[in-house]
């Protein structure tokens, strides 16, 4: 790339000097492909057409009738996620550059705050580090840690002013990030009044703390304990439970890391009873399986270590790329989480003191392509869906992001879909020592990338600075999550039936708190004096023609009368 | 005839009976033979019984005689709030008969933080004195902690109680943490017990609870509102995952709605070991009462879980039924008066909840299932009677008519119609929820231990007769699967070389935790990395000891250690 005149400032950089033109290529979006011309300045898409009219001395790439998609958003990254003070070997700088030369020109990272730290001020930092660090655009998802009130007004802050619309809560984790169920309808029904997408990492904590303990009990240290102790059924309950809240108070519930079959088949149920639930399996679930656990090279064990485990059926990952297909799991992510050698080694004799993830943002595009598009399973259109616009839509970044049309930024790939790579750590970008992948053979790479309008991969070579990625910031209320559940929340209005007063004889009881739940509460022994019950075998409060005076007051006016489905009230009058 | 009335098991050899030219029908066949009983136990059967004089004998005219129902879920004076259901054992146990259940099983209830035992006891007690017919006891696990497992262990081993019921719903009151009904399934498992749960994910109905009333809704309508289906499917998907992971087998009571029974279907598909009741509210009626206008009869109908608004749902369970998916069926009879449902009257939370059915319960699967052609007279017999008999491992001696088995049957007239309604109903709730309902099958003649208790519409019961049956651990039915798999799902570690490459300092962490980034430092200070030194050691160290000696080397489904030394 000739003389690339960036400044390097921290501030977003001026790219006035950069035009190109890419001749010849086919553009593939999600909904078509097609044959044109894409003609770019400023970092913006302005024309897209045969024959443009395009200034001189602008650089032209000839596509020569290769696919010409949008650059890949990966929407799970954990690039500044420490472990016990330290952070993993992949920045975003190093994650940023493998994931430019993956194709990928949108990564969207998580804020891992710890319990009782400010949301909003480890926000900043994490702003602040990527700004510095990022070589290509960027946005964040904001976990919560923990469900209380000072929570709430952070939240508030971080929608409105700051341009997060997607914050993640934990299901397991237990007495760490872990919520119960009462928090997370909370959480649920607060975040889907912000227009809010809801992030679940769903595993059940309860339950693999407990087998966690055990598998340590019965001697098992190893990292196949890992997946002994997270089998996939506890991950498919959590996503049932997810779902159920996030239907009940009609929200959008995102699972992120679909990392097994019975997952993936759960969110597929929900989807068809008309939820409105979001799946993302990973780069890693979508290519290898969990049978590396066993595995007696205990770094190459470790290193598949992550939340939830890969299954070790070996038939997931086809199984989790014919329902990308079908579009029952929409988008991918790599959950790119690096972690050495030496710190996956903190746990070499307690598995549960692994760090947990897995490489996969270089290579996810790769595969998705590999072992989906390019065995058959899906056309080009719905891969660019899966690695780019859905995840826009879903977080609110389309049309900016996600496609290749006038306006949009130019964060553009040149896709070859016939070169074949051999994954191997030796030639990776990341600083990772492994490639959870190492020796697997790709079809499908990006042979030229275009970031915020410039060229940075080319030729196998990536020519990107730091501190050129900018933070894009997200609104609320994403349409592609938000109108049915706006419409939804229209039409379920629910009413009571308006009675009359009842006015049958009451069974005096000694008084209770109101709102618990109803149940036994003071029970005496039969030997003990009790009052019988009062009841009077010959007084029916079916009143057939029992009217009074106020019968046709009703307790609160204005009430419809809800007919139910098949309704019928016969045996009545209206009291 | 002399029956002394006494509280032991009374004598009854003067008793006995020929029934002549009947069509038993078994759960797994049907034939004709006639049944010659003495002492409450069935003696012979065949083709021309010798038999001694006197005898009593009885004409059964080509009829089907059918093993007494077992009604596995019932709630006979219950006390709730310094009350009690309005149907003691007495009045029950005469309405069971009336509608051809030979056999009740009941639920204690203790007190959350009261002794179990001691609950049994008492509920022993009023069971002896009043039940007419043979009963068991379930007991509910109302709270949990090391005295309550000795107490679960005593009412196994020497008490007779093999079922213990779980609550994942009523918060702060029974209901269990996930950790909690782990611990509970996994005891349970050991000792040979079957768990049962009532579920419906109850944090979440509380949530629901306070918003309805926030909007105003107070009456019963709330009370499904609050409760919907999907809380019911949700626990019961959960409980199937812990019953899985723990290998105890699982009874899920009360199966209301559509979806939780998908999710039993679908779980027995995979493998587990799950039991479905749906109870003869759920497979006759729907919850679209909830919205009567007139309260009395809308309050009649709360139960929990709540009985689905979707018309559709007694249709499906008894699809389910038929087809082996739902297994037994109970009536959660648990009747309340309408004064004393009034108790809610202003508030839905309040209104104490259970329906009756005890009653209805043959008739109403006989009526909804068998007439419609779902189901044929063998299966009926499963699901009245057979697989609770061996879900409670009481099997061959209820639920069979063989030889050797108690003489609870009943003559069953498939085509006699009947019609439902309080005023005839033997039971002491002054409302039906299946009133009006003609039902098309009924018992015409009901022998109870051996003696006649039901003959030409006429009840002779008599209270105090009904002996405690009790039941073993390790039921055949759901324990012969769970034993096998037990045997095959021990685990065991990789034997692998001692780890020696770099390892990160880092900050111990107690053991067991979960694993997570605990403190974070600032982005600005250095990774701890060495990109040159790698942890593949592709030439291990020699002197590594293989540490746990004797150990197979468990080879993962499509496993391969390809990258390796083994050190």
């Amino acid at each position: 790339m000739s003389g690339a005149s960036f400044q390097g400032t921290r501030s977003i950089p001026h790219l006035t000097s950069e035009r190109l033109l890419i001749k010849g290529g086919r553009v593939v979006n999600d909904d078509q492909s097609f044959y044109a011309d894409v003609y770019v300045e400023d970092g913006v898409i302005k024309q897209v057409g045969e024959n443009l009219v395009v200034p001189g001395g602008v650089r032209v790439v000839e596509a020569e009738g290769r696919m010409v998609i949008p650059g890949g958003i990966d929407t799970n990254t954990c690039l500044n996620k420490a472990y016990l003070d330290s952070p993993p070997v992949d920045d975003f700088y190093q994650g940023t550059k493998a994931a430019l030369a993956g194709g990928t020109t949108m990564i969207i990272d998580h804020v891992t705050p710890q319990p009782g730290t400010s949301l909003l001020q480890v926000f900043e930092q994490w702003q602040e580090v990527a700004d510095r660090k990022c070589c290509c655009d960027y946005s964040l998802h904001v976990d919560i840690p923990q469900w209380d009130e000072g929570v709430k007004d952070e939240l508030e802050v971080l929608v409105q002013e700051k341009g997060i619309n997607s914050f993640q809560v934990y299901m397991a984790y237990k007495d760490l990030f872990q919520m119960t169920d009462t928090q997370l309808y909370e959480a649920f029904s607060f975040l889907s009044n912000l227009g809010a997408v809801v992030l679940v990492h769903a595993e059940n904590g309860d339950l693999i703390a407990q087998e966690q303990k055990k598998i340590l009990e019965m001697g098992i240290t190893g990292p196949e304990g890992h997946p002994l102790s997270r089998p996939e059924e506890l991950e498919a309950e959590a996503v049932f439970r997810a779902i159920t809240i996030g239907n009940r108070v009609n929200c959008p519930v995102y699972i992120t890391r679909v990392m097994s079959k019975s997952a993936a088949d759960t969110l597929t149920q929900a989807r068809r009873k008309g939820c409105v639930v979001f799946g993302e399996p990973l780069t890693a679930s979508l290519a290898t399986d969990g049978s590396h656990y066993w595995n007696r090279n205990w770094a190459k064990a470790a290193a598949c270590v992550t939340s939830p485990p890969l299954s070790p059926d070996p038939t997931t990952p086809q199984h989790l790329h014919t329902l990308l297909a079908c579009g029952d799991l929409q988008v991918v992510g790599s959950g790119h989480c690096a972690y050495s050698t030496a710190q996956k080694a903190i746990g070499k004799d307690n598995f549960t003191l692994i760090p947990e993830g897995t490489n996969g943002l270089e290579e996810r595009m790769g595969f998705v392509w590999d072992r989906a598009a390019a065995l058959g399973k899906m056309d080009e259109n719905q891969f660019v869906a899966v690695t780019s616009t859905n995840a826009a839509k879903i977080f609110n970044l389309y049309p900016r992001k996600g496609r290749i049309a006038v306006g949009s930024d130019a964060d553009i790939v040149i896709w070859d879909p016939d070169r074949i790579k051999t994954i191997t750590a030796k030639l990776q970008q990341s600083a990772l020592e492994y490639n959870i992948f190492e020796g697997m053979e790709c079809r499908g790479v990006p042979v030229l990338v275009v970031s915020q309008g410039r060229v940075v991969y080319e030729d196998d070579k990536l020519n990107v600075q730091q501190g050129t990625g900018r933070f894009i910031p997200r609104k609320p209320f994403p349409d592609h999550a938000y109108q049915r559940i706006n419409t939804r929340n229209k039409v379920i209005g629910r009413q009571a039936v308006s009675r009359g007063v009842y006015d049958g004889p009451v069974y005096d009881v000694p008084s209770t708190p109101k709102y618990i739940t109803p149940a036994p509460s003071a029970k005496t022994s039969p030997t003990t004096q009790q009052p019988p019950p009062i009841r009077n075998l010959h007084q029916s409060n079916f009143s057939l023609s029992g009217a009074q005076v106020d019968d046709n007051v009703p307790r609160r006016s204005g009430h419809r009368i809800i007919a139910p489905p098949g309704g019928r009230s016969n045996i009545t009058s209206l009291g | 005839m002399s029956y002394q009335g006494k509280k032991n098991i009374p004598k009854i050899t003067s008793d006995r009976l020929l029934i002549k030219g009947g069509r038993i029908v078994n759960d797994d066949q049907s034939f004709c033979a006639d049944i010659y009983m003495e002492d409450g136990l069935i003696k012979q059967i065949g083709d021309n019984l010798i038999v001694p004089g006197g005898v009593k004998t009885i004409e059964a005219d080509g009829k089907m005689v059918i093993p007494g129902g077992i009604d596995i879920h019932t709630h006979f004076q219950m006390p709730y709030r310094g009350t009690t259901t309005v149907d003691d054992f007495c009045q029950g146990t005469k309405a069971a008969l009336a509608g051809g259940t030979t056999m009740i099983v009941d639920h204690v209830i203790p007190e959350p933080g009261s002794s179990l035992v001691e609950a049994f006891e008492r509920w022993r007690e009023w069971a002896d004195e009043k039940s007419c017919c043979d009963y068991s006891l379930h007991v509910d696990i109302t709270h949990w902690n090391d005295s309550v497992k000795q107490e679960v262990e005593i009412l196994l081993k020497e008490k007779g109680v093999n079922s213990f019921q779980v609550y994942m719903a009523y918060k702060d009151l029974y209901q269990m943490s996930n950790s909690e009904l782990y611990e509970i399934f996994t005891f349970l498992g050991e000792l040979g017990g079957i768990v049962q749960v009532h579920a419906e994910n109850g944090e979440i109905i509380a949530e629901e609870q306070a918003r309805m009333l926030e909007i105003g809704i107070t009456g019963p309508e709330g009370h499904v509102l609050s409760r919907p289906e999907e809380l019911e499917a949700e626990a019961v998907f959960r409980a199937v995952t812990i019953a899985s992971q723990t290998n105890c087998p699982l009874y899920v009571t009360r199966v209301m709605s559509k979806s939780a029974a998908d999710i039993i279907s679908q779980a027995r598909k995979k493998g587990n070991v799950v039991f479905g009741e749906p109870i003869t509210a759920s497979l006759g009626t729907d919850g679209t009462h909830y919205w009567s206008k007139n309260w009395a009869k809308a309050a009649s109908y709360v139960t929990s879980p709540p009985l689905s608004p979707d018309p559709t749902t007694p249709d499906y369970l008894n699809t389910m039924l038929a087809s082996g998916d739902l297994n037994v069926t109970g009536s959660a009879h648990c009747t309340f008066s309408v004064a004393q449902k009034a108790i809610g009257k202003d508030d839905f939370t309040q209104i104490p909840e259970g329906v009756n059915g005890v009653e209805e319960r043959m008739s109403l699967i006989w009526d909804k299932a068998v007439v419609s052609g779902k189901m044929d007279e063998n299966l009926f017999v499963a699901v009245t009677s057979t697989n609770a008999a061996k879900i409670l491992n009481l099997y061959p001696r209820k639920g069979r008519i063989a030889v050797g088995s108690d003489s609870d049957l009943v003559i069953w007239d498939p085509d006699l119609v009947k019609t439902v309604t309080a005023k005839t109903h033997n039971s002491a709730a002054e409302y039906n929820v299946f009133e009006g309902m003609e039902l098309r099958g009924a018992p015409m003649l009901v022998i109870c231990q051996g003696k006649i208790v039901l003959e030409d519409g006429k009840l002779q019961a008599t209270s105090g007769l009904g002996r405690f049956i009790p039941c073993s651990s390790f039921p055949d039915f759901a324990y012969k699967r769970i034993k096998a798999r037990k045997q095959l799902a021990v685990l065991r570690a990789v034997p692998r070389g001692m780890y020696d490459g770099p390892v990160s300092d880092f900050i111990p962490m107690s053991r067991g935790a979960t694993p997570s980034a605990s403190t974070r430092s600032s982005p600005t200070k250095a990774p701890i990395r060495n990109l040159h030194q790698s942890g593949f050691s592709l030439a291990g160290p020699e002197e590594a000891p293989i540490r746990p000696a004797g150990r197979r080397i468990v080879v993962p489904p499509g496993g391969r250690s390809n990258i390796t030394s083994l050190s």
